[in-house]
């Protein structure tokens, strides 16, 4: 790892004294600590492209009075200060009252999904942990949801969902005569039911594939050892799988968190772009009172604040599990 | 391939339990895409009444009218390229990014990845508007076209998979053992060598996790293709939506076209998924 070879030469050819002060004029060195950036130059120009530049000029819009007025040339709109972040916050008002009340649907919707989402992916894979007949078939079917394209699972859904011609009102109206008459599932209170059960069909494969890769590092001799000391199977996956699949779970619940919280493609394609109120998740909301209303500014104040939330969720839960880690025994 | 659990069988209870709880699954799993196929060999007629588990007759018009009721196969191809390019250049520019990250201790690494990562969880929503007045300012600047364009869809969708990709990829690349490029560096290879002749052979697995990781990324995606493409460079995740007029809803003509939109990931899912998991298992979940 050293770079002499190419130093020596290099001080040589120029005749310079000066290449030998110090190992920062080094021209070989210097390329050599320069690699690992240049290396990352792509990923972090890229970066700064789609992501970083676009957030700060999105926190900057936030404090614009951003209406279509000022669309084409969006450098003249007047400051506006913080009165976006007035409006949206203004819980009294309709525009803060409709925030909040996605907000916290969002919030329910999330918690809903990624616990369910968690709790069968983590079923299904410790109950495939040993090999009987036909699991390598049934893995791969249980991929399946999570490996076909959102659009296209989830108009499958819609067509379920219909009121006249889908199988759902079909099986719990006709066949089993469960609800008095076919129920609207896209429209109304139902629609919170419909969005959480598409989004769980799609959601627990990805967990189902990290938790059953997390099972995978744990070591056969535990299971032994546990048996040998006549540790019964419930025992054996509360004492060894579960404590194991621990730090795993970290990652896997966090990103499961951030990809519900911010998911937009299955509820625009299951309710197309009015959302019904029940199931008017957070990111659907701000796409339209940025889209429909045109008010982009009052739409980047409820991006802002809705990236600091998670912030704020993400800092706190990744103290919050790191500590109770490093205190387990 | 996993670890089974003891070497003692397991009790009746538990096999019950599993039996009844994959059952019950695979039915949740399966009925979806049940509904999918049949309704794909139905006639029209049998998608607009009343749902029938069985179709009255079996048909492939839905599969030949699917190309001409919406420009499909311009949507595929533009789907194929946008998702292609994506996905090359991700896994490239990834790989470069992970290598760094494993192999060198510098100023500004953990930054580095701490900044990368938390991009994940960006609404996408945020930076949409900006980054479409950046493109079409970009656009008016330079003349390069960016927004309406595969281009700006190709770049946008490759950062996307990228933080995942690194980090995936940072974890299986510290697992390929460092002697082993240090041999090569020895043998005379650069670091660039070293990491396309022994890094890169040796984290294949990942490797293809990570671009099957970002295929699937970029040919699902919706908000994005939504806004940004226009009538030429239109994704199939936008232009399926073109089957149901006002009048009639194709059903049957959608659950086909969604068949012939799904099967290539499917497959290319289902192939790969053994790297996936072996991927995971190495690099992301240790």
């Amino acid at each position: 790892m050293t770079a002499t070879a190419p130093t020596a030469e290099a001080a040589v050819r120029k005749g310079s004294p000066g290449a030998a002060r110090g190992p920062r004029r080094r021209p070989g060195r210097i390329r050599r600590a320069g690699l690992p950036y240049l290396l990352l130059l792509p990923a972090l120009l890229l970066e700064l492209l789609v992501h970083l530049v676009p957030m700060v000029i999105g926190a900057v819009m936030s404090f614009k009075e951003l209406t279509q007025f000022y669309i084409r040339d969006w450098g003249t709109a007047p400051w506006a200060g913080l009165d976006n972040y007035a409006v949206s916050v203004d819980f009294d008002a309709p525009v803060g009252k409709a925030l909040l009340h996605s907000f916290l649907v969002t919030i329910a919707f999330t918690l809903l999904s990624v616990g369910l989402c968690w709790l069968v992916g983590t079923a299904a894979a410790v109950f495939m942990q040993d090999t009987f007949r036909g699991r390598g078939l049934l893995r791969a079917l249980f991929l399946v949801p999570y490996a076909l394209p959102v659009y296209a699972a989830v108009i499958t859904w819609v067509f379920m969902f219909q009121h006249d011609n889908g199988l759902v009102n079909h099986v719990l109206h006709d066949q089993l005569g469960l609800t008095d008459k076919p129920s609207f599932w896209l429209i109304g209170d139902n629609s919170f039911l419909a969005l959480l059960t598409v989004s769980v069909w799609k959601g627990w494969p990805f967990a189902f594939l990290i938790v059953m890769a997390g099972l995978q590092n744990i070591p056969r001799e535990l299971y032994e050892a546990a048996a040998l000391d006549g540790a019964g199977m419930l025992q054996q996956i509360r004492r060894i799988t579960l404590p194991s699949l621990r730090p795993v779970n970290q990652v896997l619940v966090l990103v499961l968190f951030l990809w519900t919280f911010n998911d937009f493609n299955t509820p625009y394609v299951l309710f197309g772009r009015s959302a019904p109120e029940a199931a008017d998740l957070i990111s659907v909301h701000i796409y339209q009172a940025s889209f429909v209303t045109w008010n982009f500014g009052t739409g980047s104040a409820m991006s802002v604040l809705l990236l600091l939330f998670l912030l704020v969720v993400t800092g706190v839960y990744l103290v919050l599990t790191s500590r109770g880690r490093r205190t387990a025994p | 391939m996993s670890t089974p659990r003891s070497p003692m069988a397991p009790p009746r209870s538990f096999l019950w339990a599993r039996r009844v709880f994959l059952t019950l699954l695979t039915g949740f799993v399966l009925v979806p895409v049940y509904v999918m196929v049949s309704s794909s060999l139905k006639p029209l007629a049998d998608v607009t009444g009343t749902f029938r588990w069985l179709p009255t007759e079996l048909t492939i018009r839905p599969y030949i009218d699917i190309w001409s009721t919406v420009p499909l196969g311009r949507y595929f191809v533009n789907s194929l390229i946008v998702a292609g390019a994506a996905t090359v250049c991700s896994v490239v520019i990834a790989v470069f990014s992970a290598y760094a990250v494993s192999r060198y201790r510098f100023r500004g690494r953990r930054v580095f990845t701490v900044t990368v990562l938390s991009t994940q969880m960006f609404p996408g929503i945020l930076f949409l508007l900006p980054l479409f007045l950046i493109y079409v300012n970009i656009g008016n600047a330079t003349g390069i076209a960016l927004f309406g364009s595969r281009g700006g869809l190709i770049l946008t969708y490759l950062t996307f998979s990228l933080p995942f990709s690194i980090w995936m990829l940072i974890g299986y690349f510290d697992s390929v053992p460092r002697d082993l490029d240090e041999a090569a560096t020895v043998d005379g290879c650069g670091p660039l060598g070293a990491l396309f002749r022994v890094v890169v052979p040796a984290a294949v697995p990942g490797i293809v996790a990570v671009a099957v990781y970002a295929f699937m990324t970029a040919w699902g995606e919706v908000l994005f293709a939504s806004v940004m493409t226009n009538d030429t460079t239109r994704t199939l995740a936008v232009g399926l939506q073109g089957y149901s007029t006002l009048n009639d809803v194709y059903w049957n003509q959608i659950m086909a076209a969604s068949l012939v939109v799904s099967v290539p990931v499917v497959a290319g899912f289902l192939l790969l998924q053994r790297y996936l998991v072996a991927g995971l298992t190495a690099g992301a979940v240790k």
